[in-house]
């Protein structure tokens, strides 16, 4: 027993036990249950065991499906082209502009600030904001900007997309500021010396540097943004629909199966989009 | 109540009880038995209250343990998990469903005290003798079963009932008077270009699809044989008009809570929108104008009520009679009134409201004073007069009760391809 314990081997192994456990418990038995109910069938308020491929027939049949799955990618595209404009700026200034690293640390939790507050909250404070008789759009109106209440501020794309953005940035800045932190900074001044302007080291130098933080952001707000649903359900005022709406309104009429299929093809669809974008930046090496 | 407290009251009980206990044994024994006895139920939000569970523990004495959950999930729940609760307070519709797996008992009538003042919608189904009975889940279609572990339903008073009514009401279109500014007297209005990005539908299938199904028919465009049974082809013509309008853009949202329906139409965002009696209640108690419209076409009603587990027996079946009895003895009803829904037995109510309460809630009658909803929030002062008149005005005019569809897998698919749309 002793001279077992003292293997190497032995202890590496039981030191990933725990992990190990927790992960199948909770996250690969989970996946295999939902996979195995998308090939079940259900009646009205029965779940049947059988291998039918009924779920994907119906999902892969109807145009609804890819119109929703559009609307998804679309989402995800929109969002992650702001998140990441608006999030490596703002990374940008904290790690490139802001000297003192008080002022850093300082300035990088006001932008955590907003996370004390629930998701949902943040979310739902936009409604009354930019409502038809919101402050947004009284404002405009007693500027004289606009003569009638913009009706597209609420419910409406825009509003979804806004609503994420404003969610999901951070997931963005915290990444980027991190790997901006670890430049090496006479990286830059050697740059500079050698006659590169502000344009070229930032193209050249901290972008290419800056990558593996950009793909971490990237794959979080991605992921976030494909797979939510209470989002887009109250943003839209449920006239949008994504593909975390479509399960999610099958699990409320009970419709389990379908749910699964759903969201089997959903897990698929997003695994295959990282593992794409790991193809670009190998964040393993660079981290 | 874990803390002994010595009351004057509690110490006459307890007088009473052991003198009782002297002369009667037995009843001493029940009476202790019965404080044991904790009822699991469960149901949707409308009449799960609180203050009921409270009202039970004083007058009763046992423990009423309340579960509030969607009605999607109160359908599941009465079908598939028996054991899990005591007493299922669903709809009228839901028992449609329900009712067939034979996970509820049957209740014996002539143990209920109330029966014969029960309101002739759940009995005959008629309000009065000269009534129509309307579409749908009637009711008294699924209110009577062959006998004790019947799974059928009859259609007569056969002293078997599946669901004892508690809470009923009449739904129609709710809108803002004073941004609409002229009088609307039709569910067609609902898809009127007039409200364009202004109106709102509820995005609760089985629900809403009543409601497209009523705008329909008034609109002329589809005439059902019965708004609740549609046929495939029924259900696709409603879907492809309501597609139709929300891509022109006649909606400004779907609602699917209760606080998002009173959101919606308090903030202005919609003038004209499917809705419940109480949402109205709740815009109103903030200063804004909002009228629930009775409209020609007649209104869309639901009844709710209470079903015993199959695995009810003995001193907990006692203690579940009990209970439905004092249900229907007029405190609940007077409570479930004064926030705009009927109780099953209105007459044991009165006695528990004011007559100013009762003319304003029952008869339709002018307030004389202010009207509070049982929370003490204002909802009417003198001189106003309830939306739509009387019980008999409103209960009168019911074009089609909530229903569950042969089709109803179908219709689900339709509706959330609508929604998607």
């Amino acid at each position: 027993m002793q001279r077992l314990l003292s293997s190497r081997h032995v202890t590496g192994w039981l030191l990933a036990l725990p992990l190990a456990l927790v992960l199948v418990l909770f996250l690969i038995l989970p996946i295999i249950l939902i996979v195995v109910v998308s090939f079940w069938t259900a009646t009205e308020f029965s779940i049947v065991p059988a291998f039918s491929f009924e779920n994907y027939e119906f999902l892969f049949g109807s145009a609804v499906t890819f119109s929703v799955f559009l609307n998804t990618f679309k989402y995800a595209l929109v969002t992650w082209v702001f998140t990441l404009g608006i999030g490596f700026t703002v990374a940008y200034f904290l790690a490139f502009h802001v000297r003192s690293q008080n002022w850093q640390t300082a300035l990088f939790l006001l932008c955590t600030i907003p996370f004390w507050t629930s998701n949902i909250i943040r979310m739902i404070s936009w409604i009354p904001f930019l409502g038809r008789n919101g402050i947004a759009n009284s404002t405009l109106l007693s500027w004289g900007v606009i003569d009638e209440p913009l009706e597209w501020l609420l419910f409406s794309d825009f509003s979804v997309v806004l609503a994420f953005v404003h969610l999901y940035t951070l997931f963005m800045v915290v990444p980027i500021f991190n790997t901006m932190m670890r430049i090496d900074r006479s990286l830059i001044e050697a740059a500079r010396d050698a006659g590169a302007s502000g344009g070229q080291i930032l193209w050249n130098i901290i972008l290419p540097l800056t990558k593996p933080g950009i793909m971490i952001g990237t794959i979080f707000v991605v992921t976030l943004v494909m797979g939510d649903f209470i989002t887009v359900r109250f943003m839209s005022g449920s006239q949008s629909a994504n593909v975390g709406r479509l399960i999610s309104n099958d699990i409320g009429l009970l419709q389990y199966p379908s749910a699964s299929a759903t969201a089997v093809v959903l897990l698929a669809t997003v695994l295959i989009m990282i593992a794409v974008m790991m193809r670009f930046v190998d964040i393993r090496k660079e981290l | 109540m874990s803390k002994m407290r010595y009351s004057r009251r509690s110490i006459l009980k307890g007088g009473v009880a052991a003198a009782a206990a002297s002369a009667f044994p037995a009843p001493m024994i029940w009476a202790q038995e019965i404080k044991d006895v904790t009822l699991r139920q469960f149901g949707t939000g409308v009449s799960n209250l609180n203050e009921v569970a409270q009202k039970v523990k004083e007058d009763l004495g046992f423990t009423l343990e309340m579960t509030a959950l969607d009605s999607d999930a109160v359908t599941q729940r009465a079908a598939t998990q028996p054991d899990s609760f005591d007493i299922a307070d669903i709809e009228y519709w839901i028992c449609k469903k329900v009712w067939p797996t034979g996970n509820l008992q049957a209740m014996d009538t002539s143990k209920i005290k109330n029966y014969d003042k029960i309101v002739g919608i759940f009995r005959d189904g008629k309000l009065t003798p000269e009534s129509v009975i309307a579409q749908g889940t009637a009711p008294h279609s699924v209110g009577f079963t062959s006998g004790p572990g019947g799974t059928d339903f009859v259609a007569e008073e056969s002293g078997w009932m599946t669901l004892i009514p508690t809470i009923y009401n009449a739904d129609t279109l709710g809108i803002r008077p004073d941004l609409i500014k002229r009088p609307i007297e039709s569910w067609a209005e609902l898809l009127n270009p007039e409200f364009k990005g202004k109106a709102s539908i509820l995005d609760i299938s089985s629900i809403g699809i009543m409601d497209m199904a009523m705008v329909c028919e008034a609109m002329g465009e589809i005439a059902y044989a019965d708004k609740g049974n549609m046929t495939k082809e029924e259900i696709d013509k409603t879907i492809a008009i309501f597609t139709e309008a929300k891509k022109a853009g006649q909606f400004r949202a779907f609602w699917k809570t209760f606080d998002e329906s009173v959101n919606l139409m308090a903030s202005g965002e919609v003038v004209i929108q499917s809705m419940w009696s109480p949402a109205i209640t709740a815009v109103k108690s903030q200063g804004i104008p909002c009228v629930y419209q009775p409209l020609k076409e007649g209104y869309r009603s639901w009844g709710g009520g209470i079903g015993l587990s199959k695995g009810l027996s003995g001193i907990a079946l006692d203690a579940a009679y009990e209970y439905i009895n004092w249900y229907l003895s007029g405190w609940v009803g007077g409570f479930l009134m004064r926030q705009g829904y009927y109780s099953a037995v209105p007459e044991t109510s009165k006695e528990f409201m004011s007559a100013d309460e009762w003319g304003y809630w029952f008869e339709g009658k002018p307030a004389t004073g202010d009207i509070t909803n049982p929370f003490g929030d204002k909802l009417a002062g003198a001189g106003d007069a309830r939306d739509g008149g009387s019980f008999y005005d409103r209960m009168g005019k019911v074009a089609c009760w909530n229903a569950v569809m042969d089709e109803n897998q179908y219709m689900v698919r339709k509706w959330n391809e609508f929604i998607a749309a």
